[in-house]
């Protein structure tokens, strides 16, 4: 017997309540924004700049001590803060102590860090760092603008490519659905103060890239569809679109959530608000692929005659000799 | 119906093949990399019974290429480094200024007296005594000048003189300026290279970044402060007559003139004359040795018309002192004995054996242009990235044991066949990635954890289209022809979109957030071609071999 996760037919109503979600959707997007706005989000020194400092030392943490011995530097905000993870070892206690980019310092102070690496030495002998970053603030700054661009640029992209293959009332479901995520995600990093860094970035843009993967597919079926039942209104053709792919969006989900879930649990502090970014992002992807991006595209309205009747035809891919 | 031709389907077993014979190597990571090494120091000439043993642990006609391990993985030092482009204006006015002096000399009678003023360091500013000579002042100035040659075009000079009341001032051109950053940051790059060569350190990263960075990336060395000792310095070596002694940091200085502190003796500065006589650029050689006391110091030899220079002045200044200056500071001011005609001397100073090396090292290596301004250095510890990789490599073995599991579950036989597809993905990934020898990051890591999850994706697409048309009663050849001809579209769309971003963010991204890309987007590309090639031919076979009468898939 196989593993069935939806039942063979289905055929939910998405689009009953369909003010109701878009209103969920809009109201969570105002309650993320709210928090980037007043908590701001907690930037790594990729975006701030300054140094971190990652220790390992057998006897157990102490913040306080940590805390007194950096004190008599003077180097303004330090934060410390102990990491527990399940792949570290029993006498693996490990610190992370970041230090805001001094005042006056284009550049990284290297001063600074061997001042603060002897003064831990000196009341925990046995320390170990076993990574230093420091990032200036010029860097950081720029690295920002990147990061914004490189978003933005992506949308931008994906916006073009779906309105020429589809039609524009896709490309702006699609891209509402994008913007949608990606917000949702600034937000909880905001809500719940993860570090924010350039890989999460990364992750974003994997958000953007997949949530695509799941729209793409159900506007492809919706694609068809409209050109099989004609006579039907729209509301009707992208429900049964929706259900016929309803088990595929949750087969792909589940695997890929499988699989980030394994790293997120094994795969080491480190990466894990990587992992945690999206993992976050595949559901909030999923969800929007029905209920904000095929929502829109209900509201929008769309073409209803597309003049070449032929399933596959209108799309250049679809002759491909395999 | 479901046909493949017997070309196709030997194409694509043969890429499998080549794709998992690239990617093998990998599995014997250790061996195969001391197997590489030893490969290395023996062409390098470096003949023994040891590294043939080595070499020979990793047959010869199996693929050799590994994935690269980033610095997060691996442990290392990176360093981003502004290059001050602004120096070199300065030296360059420094050199100029005795041509702009003889110059104007000559024309003393039209120009009256000349002297030099206080100006910003990459100007120079010149007073004459009688104004109404300045056309024929600043036509000799600009006689100085030599062409550019730009891409904006022909008759830029490379300096640029006007005049300011009864001043004239020199600058180096916008055009000269522009070509001066770009050969600064050339050479320093050359510099920072051998630098770096001459520690002897595997695969070190030097790239240029941007009009005026240099990124630096070394693994296996101990820290960040490490390497920024190796390249930190710029090694300016100048030997500069010396004015006077004294004590005070303030001292007023005539023009041209400036106060340097002693390197060993606390609260002693130097005045010397900027322009130097010989830079340490007409080294040809330093070593470190001992004067004759047995203490550590660096020997060093001029070419001919370093030499010569030196001798010249060696000659002219008997009992005068001159200063040995590295990077603005006195190493020592020695008082000339005697003629010095060979060009070749003997640098002391209070040395360890340990600075006498690294100062050899620096001085045969060149001279930086500029000064070098640390925008971002990491350090990541071997272990950190041992773990990393440890971490690694448990959470992609459970990703994989439960997506196949699942995948099993879900589509029967037809999983099975997704699931060989899906490794055989795998394994294309790491052959890929060899072979372009690209970098594996730990973000890159999660990006093939990520592709797992995610490359089943077109199968599933396939698998759902297949289960719909059996539903409206076709046959199943039918069925799964149509299967894969109608997911076909879906699956392109999606993957275009997802490359797409790979693209943007491997062109945006820097260091491990392009690691995460290129697996990203290899990913796509091996997960495409498996599930519309090679899951297409596993089930064409299958289904040619039994001819069942119905699938369940």
């Amino acid at each position: 017997m196989r593993l069935k996760l939806v039942p063979q037919n289905t055929s939910f109503d998405f689009f009953s309540r369909w003010k109701v979600w878009l209103g969920i959707s809009g109201l969570m997007m105002v309650v993320a924004f709210a928090s980037f706005m007043l908590q701001g989000l907690n930037f790594g020194i990729d975006f701030r700049g300054g140094t971190t400092i990652r220790t390992e030392s057998t006897q157990p943490i102490d913040v306080g001590t940590y805390r007194d011995a950096i004190a008599p530097l003077e180097l303004g905000d330090v934060t410390i803060t102990e990491i527990f993870d399940p792949t570290f070892g029993e006498d693996e206690n490990v610190a992370m102590i970041r230090i805001q980019a001094q005042a006056d310092a284009e550049a990284v102070e290297a001063a600074t860090i061997t001042a603060v690496e002897q003064a831990l030495q000196a009341v925990i002998p046995d320390i170990q760092f076993v990574s230093v970053e420091s990032v200036g603030p010029k860097v950081s700054g720029e690295l920002i603008q990147t990061a914004v661009i490189a978003v933005a640029l992506a949308i931008g992209a994906v916006l073009v490519y779906i309105w020429l293959r589809f039609e524009w009332q896709f490309a702006l479901g699609a891209v509402a659905a994008l913007v949608h995520d990606v917000i949702l995600t600034i937000g909880i990093f905001s809500e719940l103060q993860i570090r924010f860094d350039l890989a999460i970035i990364a992750a974003l843009l994997t958000i953007v890239g997949y949530s695509l993967n799941d729209t793409v597919v159900v506007f492809d079926r919706v694609r068809e569809n409209l050109r099989k039942y004609k006579k039907k209104d729209l509301k009707e053709v992208l429900n049964i679109s929706i259900n016929e792919t309803l088990s595929r969006t949750v087969m792909t989900s589940v695997t890929t959530l499988l699989a980030l879930i394994s790293l997120y649990v094994l795969g080491g502090d480190v990466i894990r608000g990587f992992v945690f970014a999206m993992i976050w992002g595949v559901i909030v992807g999923t969800y929007s692929s029905v209920f904000v991006a095929s929502t829109i595209l209900l509201w929008l309205g769309v073409k209803r005659d597309w003049s070449k009747p032929s399933n596959t035809a209108g799309n250049q891919f679809a002759n491909i000799d395999a | 119906m479901l046909q493949i031709d017997t070309w196709k389907r030997v194409l694509i077993w043969l890429v499998c093949v080549t794709g998992l014979l690239l990617a093998l190597p990998n599995a014997f990571y250790t061996r195969v990399e001391q197997s590489n090494d030893a490969q290395a120091a023996i062409e390098l000439g470096n003949d023994t019974p040891e590294l043939q043993a080595q070499a020979a642990e990793w047959p010869t006609w199996l693929p050799s290429s590994l994935v690269n391990l980033g610095l997060d993985l691996r442990g290392g030092a990176h360093l981003l480094a502004e290059v001050r482009v602004q120096d070199v204006y300065e030296s360059r006015m420094e050199a100029m200024w005795p041509e702009v002096r003889d110059a104007l000399r000559d024309e003393r009678a039209t120009v009256g007296t000349i002297r030099r003023q206080e100006s910003a360091p990459d100007e120079i500013r010149v007073r004459i005594s009688q104004p109404e000579g300045m056309p024929r002042a600043l036509e000799v100035v600009r006689g100085l000048a030599r062409q550019v040659q730009t891409l904006t075009g022909v008759g830029a000079t490379d300096i640029e003189a006007r005049a300011d009341g009864d001043t004239i001032v020199v600058q180096l051109s916008e055009a000269e300026k522009l070509a001066s950053d770009d050969r600064t940051v050339r050479q320093s790059l050359e510099i920072i290279r051998r630098r770096i060569d001459e520690v002897g350190t595997r695969e070190p990263t030097i790239q240029r970044q941007g009009a005026d960075r240099i990124l630096i990336q070394v693994p296996g060395i101990g820290s960040a402060g490490e390497l920024k000792n190796i390249i930190g310095t710029t090694a300016q070596l100048t030997f500069n007559p010396v004015v006077n002694r004294g004590t005070d940091p303030d001292a007023s200085v005539g023009i041209g003139e400036e106060v340097v502190p002693s390197i060993d003796e606390s609260g002693v500065y130097y005045i010397i004359e900027s322009a130097p006589v010989v830079t340490g650029e007409e080294l040809v050689d330093a070593q470190p040795s001992f004067d004759q006391n047995g203490r550590p110091a660096v020997s060093f030899r001029f070419n001919t018309s370093g030499a010569r220079k030196f001798g010249d002045y060696t000659r002219d200044n008997i009992g005068a002192p001159f200063a040995i200056v590295l990077d603005d500071e006195v190493i020592s001011a020695p008082v000339i004995q005697s003629h010095i005609p060979g060009g070749s001397g003997i640098i002391t100073g209070n040395f360890s054996v340990e600075e006498s090396t690294n100062l050899a090292i620096l001085l045969r290596a060149g001279a930086l242009p500029a000064g070098l301004e640390f925008l971002e250095e990491r350090t990541i510890g071997p272990e950190l990235g041992q773990d990393s990789i440890d971490a690694g490599k448990v959470a992609t073995i459970v990703a994989f044991v439960a997506v196949l599991t699942f995948m099993a579950l879900s589509y029967g036989l037809f999983g099975i066949f997704a699931n060989i597809a899906l490794i055989i993905n795998v394994g294309l990934l790491f052959g890929l990635l060899s072979l372009i020898g690209a970098t594996l990051t730990l973000p890159g890591i999660a990006g093939i954890v990520l592709t797992v999850g995610m490359a089943v994706d077109a199968n599933v697409l396939i698998f759902e289209r297949i289960r719909e048309e059996l539903k409206s009663a076709k046959g199943p050849a039918r069925a799964i022809e149509l299967g894969y001809e109608k997911a076909l579209s879906a699956i392109l769309d999606a993957n275009v979109t997802t490359f797409i971003t790979a693209t943007i963010l491997f062109a945006m991204g820097s260091g491990p957030v392009r690691g995460f890309a290129i697996t990203l987007g290899i990913g796509i590309l091996t997960s495409v071609f498996t599930a519309i090639f090679v899951t297409r031919l596993m089930v064409v076979m299958w289904f040619e071999r039994r001819r069942p009468k119905t699938i369940e898939v």
